[in-house]
C-alpha cells in the first residue's frame, strides 16, 4: 500500500487547520481540496446515458455474446430468408425470362355456339409466318398443324401385309419452315426444310428426334424415306432440343404446302412466335392485326405478362413465407433479450441503489437499462445482418446463383433489431425505476 | 456556533408490520456544519435506517428533516435525487464498487448524476483518488484491490463531488485495524478541512476519532 499522497495532505490541513484556529469560521462551502466548486456544471445528458449503458453492456463480454445470440439468430435468419427469396425470385425470374417470356403463341378465336359446338372465328392465313415476322420485337414464327391421315400408317417400309398389326404410327404435324426456330429446335442430322420445299409443295420431312429413333431412321445422307400412308416421302433431317411444343419430337414434320396439297390441310391450327425479351405486350397487340387486319377478336393470344410483374408476383409469394418464419425467429430473439435484461435488473440491485445513492433519479435507471438493451439490440441486428449476408452469398455461390439482397434490408434488419431491444427492454426498465434504493443497498453488490 | 446542516426534530421511521417496527422513534439531532459525529449502538438498533433517512433514500414515517436549513419532506423524488448527488456522499461496509467497471470508473459514476462539468470530470476523479493515495490503481479491476483499497475507492467516489455532509455505515465493519487506520486517517483529514461527517460503527477505536458521539438505542437517541 503506497502512503504517498496522505502526509502531504495532512501537512496541507494543518496548516489550514492552524491558520483557522480560533475560532472555526463557518467553513464557507466548497472551499476544500476534493471538490472545488464549478461554474457551469453539466447533468446527465443523453451522452452519458450512451457511455453508461455501452460501457455497462462492453464490461461483461461473455454475457454479451449469450444475450445477443437470439437476436442474432433471428435477424440472421431473417436476412437469409429475405436474400434467399430474393435470389430464387431472380432466378426464376431469369428463368421465366429465358423461355416463357419469350414466347407468343396466337390461335384462331372460338366461340360456344348456342347448341353447344365449338365454331371458330377466325382462321389463320397460309402466309401467317410472313405476316408475323415482319412485326416489331419478334425474332422468329412459325406456323403448325397436326395433319389427320384417315388411320393411314407412318412406316419406314411399304405396307405389303395390311392383316400385320400396325405398330402406333407418330403424329404428323405441318409445319412452316420457320418453326422450329420459333420453338427453338436444333437440327441434329441433315437439314430442315425451306421456303422452297414449301413453296413447292415436295415431299420431304423432318423427324422429330424420338420418332426417328422409332422409326429406325438413324442417318438422312442416303435419303432415307418414310410412308405416310402409301406415299414415300424422303427424309432429309432429324431435329431435336425443341423447348416450346416438345410433342414435336414425337412428330413427322410435313412442309406446310405439301400437307395444303397432298395431304388435305385446311388451314394453320396455331402459329408459335418467339419475341424479345419485354415484346410481349406489343406482339399480342400487333400480331391479330397483322394476320387478319378486317376482324376483332378472330385470334387468341397467349402472350407473357410484362416481365416485372411476373417476378413481383413470384417475389410476393416466396417473401410472404420466408418473412413470416423470420418474424418468429425475431420474436425468440426479443424474449432472449427481455429475459436476459430481466435477470440483470435483478442481479444488479446493488449497482442501481448504488446509482440512486449518488444522484441518479429513476428515469435515469430506467434509460440506462433501456440503452443497454437497445445496444444489444443494435449489436445482435448487425451481427446478425452481416452473417446472413455472408449465408445468402455462400449458398449462392454453392447453387451457382447471383445473390440478390437490397440494401435496405441489410440495414434495416440491423436497426430492427435495435427496436427489438427498445421494446424487450421497456419493461426491465420500469422494474428498474421501481427498485427501492435502500432495499438494493441492504442488499449488498 | 455554525449553521446547521441536519436538523431531526421527532422523526420517526416506522417499517409497517405486523408487528410495526419502530426503528426511529422521535430522534431529535443537530449536526453542525464541520462536525464529526459517530452514531453507536446495538445491532438492530435503527443506525442504519437513521443514515438512509438523513441521506434522503428513505422517508421518514413522521417528524421533521431540514437539510442545510431546508425542510425535505415535501421535496419531490427528483430533488431529492438532486440533493444525493450534490450535497451527500455515502461510504457503505459493503463497498459498493461496480466489479466490471474500472476504479476511475467507478469514481467518475459520481460525477455523472451531480452536475460536475463534463471537461473537469476525470481530472477530479483522478485528484481524489490521488488523495486517497490510490493513483496508481486508477485502471485496476476493484476485484483486484485489497479491502482497504477498496473502500478508499469508495471514499473518494463519495468527496469527488464536494459533497457538504458524509454519511459513512459501518465503514471498517469489512477491514483489518490497519485498514481501518488508514480509512479512520482520511476521514480526519476531511474533517479538518471543513467536511460534515456522520459515521455509524460499532468499533469503540473508530468513534472513539470522532468529535462527537452519540448512541442509539431502540430508535431513541441520547449524546455521549
Ligand atoms: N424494510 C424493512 N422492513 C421492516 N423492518 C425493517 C426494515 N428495515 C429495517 N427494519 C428493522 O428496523 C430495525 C432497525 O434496522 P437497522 O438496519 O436500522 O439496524 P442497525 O442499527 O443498522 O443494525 P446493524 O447494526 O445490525 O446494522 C431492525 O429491527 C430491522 O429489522
Ligand atoms: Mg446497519
Amino acid at each position: 500500500m503506497r502512503r504517498r499522497a496522505a502526509p502531504v495532505a495532512l501537512e496541507d490541513v494543518l496548516e489550514l487547520a492552524e491558520a483557522e484556529t480560533p475560532p472555526p469560521p463557518p467553513p464557507p462551502r466548497r472551499r476544500r481540496w476534493w471538490g472545488r466548486p464549478w461554474r457551469r456544471g453539466d447533468g446527465f445528458d443523453l451522452r452519458d446515458l450512451l457511455a453508461e449503458g455501452v460501457a455497462s453492456v462492453g464490461a461483461r463480454p461473455g454475457r454479451l455474446a449469450l444475450t445477443m445470440l437470439g437476436t442474432v439468430l433471428g435477424i440472421a435468419s431473417l436476412v437469409v430468408t429475405v436474400g434467399l427469396a430474393q435470389t430464387a425470385a431472380g432466378q426464376v425470374g431469369r428463368q421465366f425470362d429465358a423461355v416463357a417470356a419469350t414466347q407468343v403463341v396466337v390461335r384462331p378465336g372460338s366461340v360456344l355456339t348456342q347448341s353447344g359446338e365449338e365454331r371458330a372465328t377466325g382462321r389463320l392465313p397460309w402466309d401467317a409466318e410472313e405476316r408475323v415476322e415482319r412485326l416489331a420485337g419478334v425474332e422468329d414464327a412459325g406456323a403448325l398443324a397436326a395433319v389427320d391421315l384417315g388411320g393411314a400408317p407412318v412406316t419406314a417400309v411399304p405396307v405389303n401385309d395390311p392383316s400385320a398389326p400396325a405398330a402406333v404410327s407418330p403424329p404428323v404435324v405441318a409445319a412452316s419452315p420457320g418453326l422450329l426456330d420459333a420453338v427453338r429446335g436444333r437440327v441434329v442430322t441433315g437439314r430442315s426444310f425451306d421456303a422452297g420445299h414449301d413453296a413447292r409443295a415436295d415431299r420431304v420431312v423432318v423427324l422429330g428426334a424420338r420418332a426417328a429413333e422409332r422409326l429406325g431412321v438413324g442417318r438422312v445422307d442416303r435419303q432415307p424415306t418414310v410412308f405416310l400412308g402409301e406415299v414415300p416421302y424422303t427424309v432429309i433431317g432429324v431435329v431435336d432440343g425443341v423447348q416450346r411444343r416438345t410433342d414435336l419430337l414425337d412428330a413427322v414434320l410435313v412442309p406446310l404446302g405439301t400437307a395444303r396439297a397432298d395431304l388435305g390441310l385446311a388451314a394453320p391450327e396455331e402459329l408459335q412466335v418467339r419475341i424479345e425479351v419485354g415484346a410481349g405486350p406489343l406482339v399480342a397487340r400487333q400480331a391479330p392485326v397483322a394476320l387478319d387486319p378486317g376482324s376483332d377478336d378472330a385470334f387468341d393470344v397467349e402472350a407473357p405478362p410484362e416481365r416485372s410483374r411476373a417476378r413481383e408476383a413470384v417475389q410476393a409469394d416466396l417473401n410472404a413465407t420466408f418473412l413470416a418464419l423470420g418474424a418468429v425467429a425475431l420474436l425468440v430473439g426479443g424474449l432472449g433479450i427481455a429475459n436476459v435484461t430481466l435477470l440483470s435488473v435483478l442481479e444488479r440491485r446493488g449497482e442501481i441503489g448504488l446509482r440512486r445513492a449518488v444522484g441518479a433519479t429513476r428515469r435515469q435507471v430506467a434509460g440506462q437499462f433501456l440503452v443497454e438493451s437497445v445496444v444489444l439490440g443494435l449489436l445482435g441486428g448487425v451481427v446478425g445482418a452481416s452473417l446472413g449476408v455472408l449465408v445468402v452469398v455462400g449458398v449462392s455461390v454453392v447453387q451457382a446463383w447471383t445473390p440478390v439482397l437490397d440494401l435496405p434490408t441489410a440495414f434495416g434488419s440491423a436497426l430492427l433489431g435495435g427496436l427489438i431491444g427498445l421494446v424487450a427492454g421497456a419493461y426491465p426498465a420500469v422494474k428498474a425505476a421501481t427498485v427501492e434504493p435502500i432495499t438494493a443497498l441492504r442488499g449488498g453488490v | 456556533m455554525s449553521a446547521p446542516v441536519v436538523e431531526l426534530v421527532g422523526l420517526t421511521r416506522t417499517f409497517p408490520g405486523p408487528p410495526p417496527v419502530h426503528a426511529l422513534d422521535g430522534v431529535d439531532l443537530v449536526v453542525r456544519a464541520g462536525e464529526y459525529v459517530s452514531v453507536v449502538g446495538p445491532s438492530g438498533s435503527g443506525k442504519s435506517t437513521l443514515l438512509h433517512v438523513l441521506g434522503l433514500l428513505d422517508r421518514p414515517t413522521g417528524g421533521d428533516y431540514l437539510l442545510d436549513g431546508v425542510p425535505t419532506s415535501t421535496t419531490s423524488e427528483r430533488h431529492r435525487a438532486r440533493l444525493r448527488g450534490g450535497r451527500i456522499g455515502f461510504v457503505f461496509q459493503q463497498f459498493h464498487l461496480l466489479p466490471h467497471r474500472s476504479v476511475l470508473d467507478n469514481v467518475l459514476l459520481a460525477t455523472l448524476y451531480s452536475g460536475v462539468p463534463r471537461a473537469e470530470r476525470v481530472d477530479r476523479a483522478r485528484a481524489a483518488l490521488e488523495r486517497v493515495g490510490l493513483d496508481h490503481r486508477v485502471d485496476a479491476a476493484p476485484t483486484t484491490l485489497s479491502g482497504g483499497e477498496r473502500q478508499r475507492v469508495a471514499v473518494a467516489r463519495a468527496v469527488v463531488t464536494g459533497p457538504s455532509l458524509l454519511l459513512a455505515d459501518e465503514p471498517t465493519g469489512n477491514l483489518d485495524s490497519v485498514s481501518s487506520a488508514a480509512v479512520m486517517d482520511l476521514f480526519d483529514e476531511l474533517h479538518a478541512s471543513g467536511l460534515t461527517l456522520v459515521v455509524i460503527t460499532h468499533d469503540p477505536v473508530v468513534s472513539a476519532r470522532a468529535q462527537r458521539r452519540v448512541r442509539i438505542s431502540d430508535g431513541l437517541l441520547a449524546e455521549l
